[in-house]
């Protein structure tokens, strides 16, 4: 579970990030964080996997209070919450298995684990044919999809995507959200983050707007407005 | 930590070694460098001062006994003697043991032959614990009375108490310099692997790593080049010194200079090395590593 209560994050005296953020996300449900640019939202994303702390307010996630979580325990935090960049952040001298095998291995998993786990990660985002591939040898949708197989191989309870269609065609862009709404379906709780208007309301789920630095709409109807 | 964890952070260490060949090679000659000069400075320390050991063994001062004292005061006086700070030993040598040690000592050119012993006179030989004080010593000898006269070899003992100061001083700025040294390039290969690797770095890092976990690999590396630099440097020392000390043994027909096999300081010389490598193996990578882990 995400739940922020009024929530600050001001950069340096003058920049208020968020100037008071609220908003609560279940375990196991599908949201878009809309907004123009500028207004926080990548903010947000750094708050929930402790690379920032909240000025004041009260940031808790997967039973993390981030607000006075302690140095040592931000690895364990960040094992509960799946990244996806809008710049991917492939390691470009790793072959598609290797850079997802790398993340299990970071984490401290054996060999026979990640043998297993692997293959499969990589068959659910449609990439098993291209496992011995580099990043650069891949279409922007494939980086995408090697991307949230990154994000997903260590089983996260949350995943959080920042712009994950940023630079996509609307075809690609609508199979990568299939493909994140299909990750959902399986129980892992998801935020988007996106400018695309379209594309939200093809899905019609939750949307969370916000504009400088504060939630300007919140509900289930699927609708982005801002 | 499971096993195959220990395997694959072994395994990253040693590919960082090999990622920056050249770098890791560069790393370990200036390590042998500065621990085959380390190393000589010791093993002259090591002879110098078994040297000096030996020379303040034989370095006696002779005190001569007033020869108006009867035989017994004469021996009384090495009570005394022997109550003085910093004496370490005092020996009685009577006016008649003196003459039959000389007359054997110059047999040949017959010098002391026919020589009376009233001549001469009693004598103690006193040897000092510690020679930086005999100036001190023997002027508390003559204050003791019945002591007519000293001889005493102060330049000697003080030439070489000054020698091994001042070498026991440079050779540990030497020490410390070149460590210094060592430890700033096996710190600075082990940044270029963390440069190199920064990507990685921060990915493990959003994903969960610990920092340990992300350091270890960068600490192998560190310690690998460490040991291996410790190793090969022990190696060469000990040619070196062999081939050294044989060259100088076969000169050096006064036997002035006695040096200890290398065989004899084999664990000692062992001990210096291996903690030389792991000091600055593992102290370089991790000082390395801190500056890059503050994400
Ligand atoms: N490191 C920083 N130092 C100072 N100000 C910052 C910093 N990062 C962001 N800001 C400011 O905080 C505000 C919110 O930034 P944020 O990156 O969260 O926006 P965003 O919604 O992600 O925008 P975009 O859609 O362009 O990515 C902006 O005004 C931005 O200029
Ligand atoms: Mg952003």
């Amino acid at each position: 579970m995400i739940e922020f209560t009024n929530v600050v994050k001001s950069y340096s005296v003058g920049t208020h990030a968020l100037r008071g953020v609220s908003m609560q996300i279940e375990d196991g449900e599908f949201a878009f964080l809309v907004g123009p640019s500028g207004s926080g939202k990548s903010t947000i994303i750094k708050l929930i996997t402790g690379e920032l702390k909240p000025t004041s307010g009260m940031v808790h996630v997967n039973g993390y209070s981030l607000e006075r979580i302690r140095k040592r325990e931000i690895p364990y935090l960040r094992r509960t919450v799946g990244v996806v960049f809008q710049d991917f952040r492939l390691i470009e001298s790793k072959t598609v298995y290797e850079n997802v095998a790398f993340v299990m291995r970071a984490i401290g998993a054996g060999t026979k684990e990640i043998r297993d786990r692997v293959p499969y990660i990589l068959e659910l985002v449609g990439l098993e044919t291209k496992s011995r591939r580099h990043p650069t040898e891949l279409s922007g949708g494939e980086q995408q999809r090697l991307a949230i197989a990154r994000a997903l191989v260590n089983n996260p309870s949350t995943i959080i995507a920042d712009e994950p269609t940023g630079n996509l065609d609307p075809d690609r862009s609508l199979e990568i959200m299939s493909l994140l709404q299909e990750i959902n379906n399986l129980g892992t709780t998801m935020l988007v983050v996106t400018h695309e208007k379209d594309l939200v309301e093809r899905f019609s789920k939750r949307v969370i707007a916000i504009n400088e630095g504060l939630v300007v709409h919140d509900g289930m109807d699927g609708y982005y407005r801002i | 930590m499971k096993i195959n964890n220990l395997g694959y952070l072994m395994k990253e260490g040693i590919r960082g070694i090999f990622l920056h060949g050249f770098m890791s090679f560069a790393a370990v000659c200036v390590t042998v460098a500065c621990l085959l000069i380390v190393g000589t400075f010791s093993s002259l320390m090591y002879n110098l001062n078994i040297i000096v050991e030996d020379l303040n063994k034989t370095n006696e001062i002779v005190v001569y006994v007033d020869e108006t004292l009867s035989d017994a005061e004469a021996r009384s006086i090495g009570t005394q003697l022997n109550r003085i700070e910093n004496v370490h030993n005092c020996v009685f040598v009577s006016r008649e043991e003196a003459l039959e040690n000389f007359v054997a000592d110059y047999a040949e050119r017959g010098t002391f032959n026919g020589v009376d012993a009233s001549y001469l006179r009693h004598r103690f030989v006193v040897t000092l614990e510690d020679n930086h004080l005999m100036e001190d010593t023997t002027a508390a000898i003559r204050s003791v009375s019945g002591v007519a006269d000293i001889s005493a070899a102060y330049e000697l003992a003080e030439g070489f108490s000054a020698l091994q100061d001042i070498l026991r001083l440079a050779s540990i700025v030497i020490i410390v310099v070149l460590l210094v040294v060592s430890l700033l390039i096996i710190s600075n290969t082990v940044k270029l692997a963390m440069y190199d690797r920064r990507d990685e770095i921060a990915v493990m890092k959003m994903v969960g790593a610990t920092n340990s976990f992300i350091r270890l690999p960068f600490v192998v590396e560190g310690f690998v080049l460490g040991m291996l630099g410790a190793g090969l440097a022990f190696l060469l020392e000990w040619l070196m010194y062999d081939a050294l000390s044989s060259r100088i043994a076969a000169i050096d027909t006064l036997k002035l200079f006695n040096f200890v096999p290398f065989r004899e300081m084999v664990w000692p010389m062992v001990a210096t090395f291996a903690a030389a490598g792991i000091f600055v193996g593992i102290v370089g990578s991790w000082t390395s590593i801190r500056k890059f882990m503050d994400v």
